[in-house]
């Protein structure tokens, strides 16, 4: 290997020798990875299934993002097309599956699947990105998309509105429950993106002045079956 | 030849706390997050305890860093990535260069990454002829104004709109406007043709997890997802301190990088790469580079004492929360990293002697040891530089000074004589002109003395 990595894992080894004093704590910390023992100390993801859906509902409103809960995958259907004839959608783009496919079926606008690959100026002048995600986080009102199942890594980013649908059951406690989650459906080979999304695109550079929509999407919309 | 870093931070110190709308302008600007701040800790079960937690995960990926630097390599060239090492600033350019070069490319867009700004990268892809963009817009703005950030995570908040408003117009051709949404919505439309253009995409990292070999990317604009999608080529430039042990240390990690910084619940973004586009996915980089980076952030680990400020996640709590930050501002620090950060790192990156006036520079109230998420000893090592840079360089006058003024209080009786002797000499002193003192006296007077002295009135008390 390089003469630089050489080096530089040289002088690290140098400098352990000596042990740095454990940092100053305010309590004493069970043992435990930091997730597992600091997940109680953290904000909460609900007691059970309701304490659950109503705190993802509360913090997607308070991220100023949307929530529609319907009963079913028909309804589901129906809520997009709804958004899509508001908001005069001409061109919807989306990835295959099972879920994705139902809904955006019967749209008032074009649809069109990038999974095989797709050309970059088309796809950003898409007035929505359609996606699925892995899982929902009640604890922070994320959702985690992949690159693997969610269409790659565009679609949830470039188009400037980013509609997901998702089932009920897809809604986990908190940010750990999520990466276990993900690591238990990939096994080893985990997708080459991995991303938790919290709210619609945001900057406050200026004045420090939230302004949505800086370089992501400006709306984002979930819609939860069951 | 330019000015001592220490003269020229004390002049330009000097000039930004003189400028009152501008001091009032940025206390302005912080009091939103202050109040978004405190509501966020609020939904914490416990936030100490969680800063307890945050600060083990860094201190364990700390005082593991060969071992987990090596993981970490393992895992990233297993997911097909490729893994540069970097001695310096020098051979980080020459690495970035060199691939850029070879991909053929013209035209780089970057997200914010403050380690880029640490090796001067841009100033010399631009000499090699590459165009580059910065796409953050804090960074944009800076970059067309030819200055470096004023906050290294908010690297344009000094600035006011119309400010914003103008230089839009002269570069970008676009009408004035006062409004925020306005302004960001011009960047917007501007940068999107860049990003579907760039031929590489180059990042930094926030965290590199050993174990999975991912690199960790943390934003709020989407500058960045972007930037690691659609360029052919991603590099990801990393101080090699960004290493953590576990996938699932980021459930802790994240919230409160998030919430200590900015004052939210997480960031927008936070984006996981393993990488490059694997079969099977729609899109992503052909190649995928991690540049890890040393520039004397070993001489830092050396250092068991201050060993602790490589855990540092670069939230900016600490910045925000500075009474030094908040009247100087940014940029007197003449540094990379502003703000007590800064002014403790800054003397091991780039040597005491040169660096050791900005732990002066502080009131050690404390403000940003509290306010630390991984719980740095930040004040401490303020005062921890002082005493170094007056081991190491030191005049005789100081040491002499400091050992007699040690000797003294050690011993009760002499202690209080010297105490009334300097009551007695303080009228006198007070009309002296005292040249030694005069920098601190310009601003300030001498006390009268307390009368009965503060030991009388103690003895009182405890009688
Ligand atoms: S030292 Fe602590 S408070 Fe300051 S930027 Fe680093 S992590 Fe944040």
């Amino acid at each position: 290997m390089s003469a630089a990595r050489e080096t530089i894992l040289g002088r690290i080894a140098e400098a352990l020798r000596l042990a740095a004093p454990r940092p100053h704590l305010s309590s004493d910390v069970p043992a435990g990875t930091p997730a597992k023992v600091g997940k109680a100390w953290l904000p909460e993801g609900g007691d059970d299934e309701e304490g659950r859906l109503a705190l993802l509902e509360a913090n997607l409103g308070k991220l100023r993002a949307s929530l529609v809960r319907v009963p079913d995958a028909p309804a589901a259907a129906a809520a997009l097309a709804r958004l899509a004839a508001e908001r005069g959608w001409k061109r919807l783009a989306l990835h295959r599956g099972e879920l994705t496919e139902t809904v955006a079926r019967g749209l008032p606008c074009e649809t069109w699947c990038v999974d095989d690959g797709f050309d970059k100026d088309r796809l950003e002048a898409c007035d929505a990105g359609l996606t699925a995600c892995e899982s929902l986080v009640a604890q922070t009102g994320s959702l985690l998309v992949s690159s693997a199942s969610n269409g790659g890594r565009a679609l949830s980013i470039l188009p400037h509105v980013h509609v997901v649908v998702a089932r009920r059951q897809q809604v986990l406690p908190d940010l750990e429950a999520a990466l276990a989650d993900a690591r238990a459906r990939h096994g080893g080979a985990l997708p080459s993106m991995l991303g938790f999304i919290t709210g619609p695109s945001r900057t406050g550079d200026i004045e420090r002045i939230l302004v949505l929509g800086a370089h992501g999407p400006k709306e984002l919309h979930v819609i939860l079956i069951g | 030849m330019s000015p001592a870093p220490r003269d020229r931070f004390l002049e330009d110190a000097a000039a930004a706390t003189a400028d009152d709308p501008q001091r009032g302008f940025l206390r302005g600007a912080l009091g939103g997050y202050y109040a978004s701040r405190d509501v966020q800790k609020a939904r914490y079960r416990d936030w100490e305890k969680a800063r307890d937690a945050a600060a083990l995960a860094k201190w364990t990926a700390v005082n593991r860093l060969d071992r987990n630097l090596a993981r970490f390599e393992e895992a990233f060239v297993r997911n097909g990535g490729v893994v540069h090492w970097a001695r310096d600033a020098a051979e980080a350019r020459a690495i970035i260069l060199g691939i850029c070069r070879e991909a053929g490319a013209r035209s780089v867009i970057k997200s914010k990454c403050m380690t880029t700004e640490e090796i001067h990268l841009n100033d010399a892809l631009e000499a090699e002829g590459f165009g580059v963009v910065e796409s953050d817009l804090g960074e944009f703005i800076q970059q067309l104004r030819k200055e470096p950030p004023f906050h290294f995570v908010f690297p344009c908040m000094h600035l006011r709109r119309d400010a914003i408003s103008e230089l839009f117009g002269k570069h970008l051709g676009t009408p004035p406007t006062d409004s925020p949404e306005e302004l960001t919505m011009i960047a917007r439309r501007h940068l999107r043709d860049l990003y579907l253009r760039a031929d590489i995409g180059i990042s930094g990292a926030n965290f590199l997890v050993a174990e999975t070999g991912q690199v960790s990317i943390t934003e709020n604009e989407g500058n960045a997802r972007l930037t690691c999608a659609l360029p052919r080529v991603h590099i990801a430039l990393a101080g090699i301190e960004k290493v953590i042990e576990r996938l699932d240390d980021l459930a802790v990690l994240l919230p409160m990088l998030a919430t200590a910084g900015a004052g939210q619940p997480m960031t927008c973004y936070n984006t996981l790469y393993a990488g490059p586009r694997r079969a099977g996915e729609a899109d992503g980089p052909e190649a995928f580079h991690v540049v890890l980076l040393d520039n004397r952030r070993t001489a830092l680990l050396a250092d068991p004492e201050q060993r602790d400020a490589l855990h540092c996640i670069r939230c900016g709590a600490c910045l925000n929360v500075c009474p030094i930050f908040k009247n100087i501002g940014g940029f007197a620090y003449g540094t990379t990293y502003q703000g007590p950060i800064g002014s403790v790192i800054t003397p091991h990156l780039r040597g005491l002697r040169n660096w050791n006036h900005l732990s002066g520079a502080s009131s050690l109230c404390g403000a940003c040891t509290e306010a630390c998420p991984v719980r740095i000893d930040l004040h401490h090592h303020l005062l921890r530089n002082r005493r170094n840079a007056v081991r190491a360089h030191g005049g005789w006058a100081d040491r002499l000074f400091h050992r007699a003024f040690g000797w003294v209080i050690a011993r009760p009786r002499l202690f209080s004589l010297g105490g009334r002797l300097f009551r007695a000499a303080l009228p006198v002193l007070r009309r002296l002109p005292l040249p030694y003192l005069r920098p601190w006296l310009r601003t300030r007077t001498l006390p009268e003395a307390a009368e009965p002295s503060f030991r009388q009135q103690a003895k009182e008390v405890l009688r």
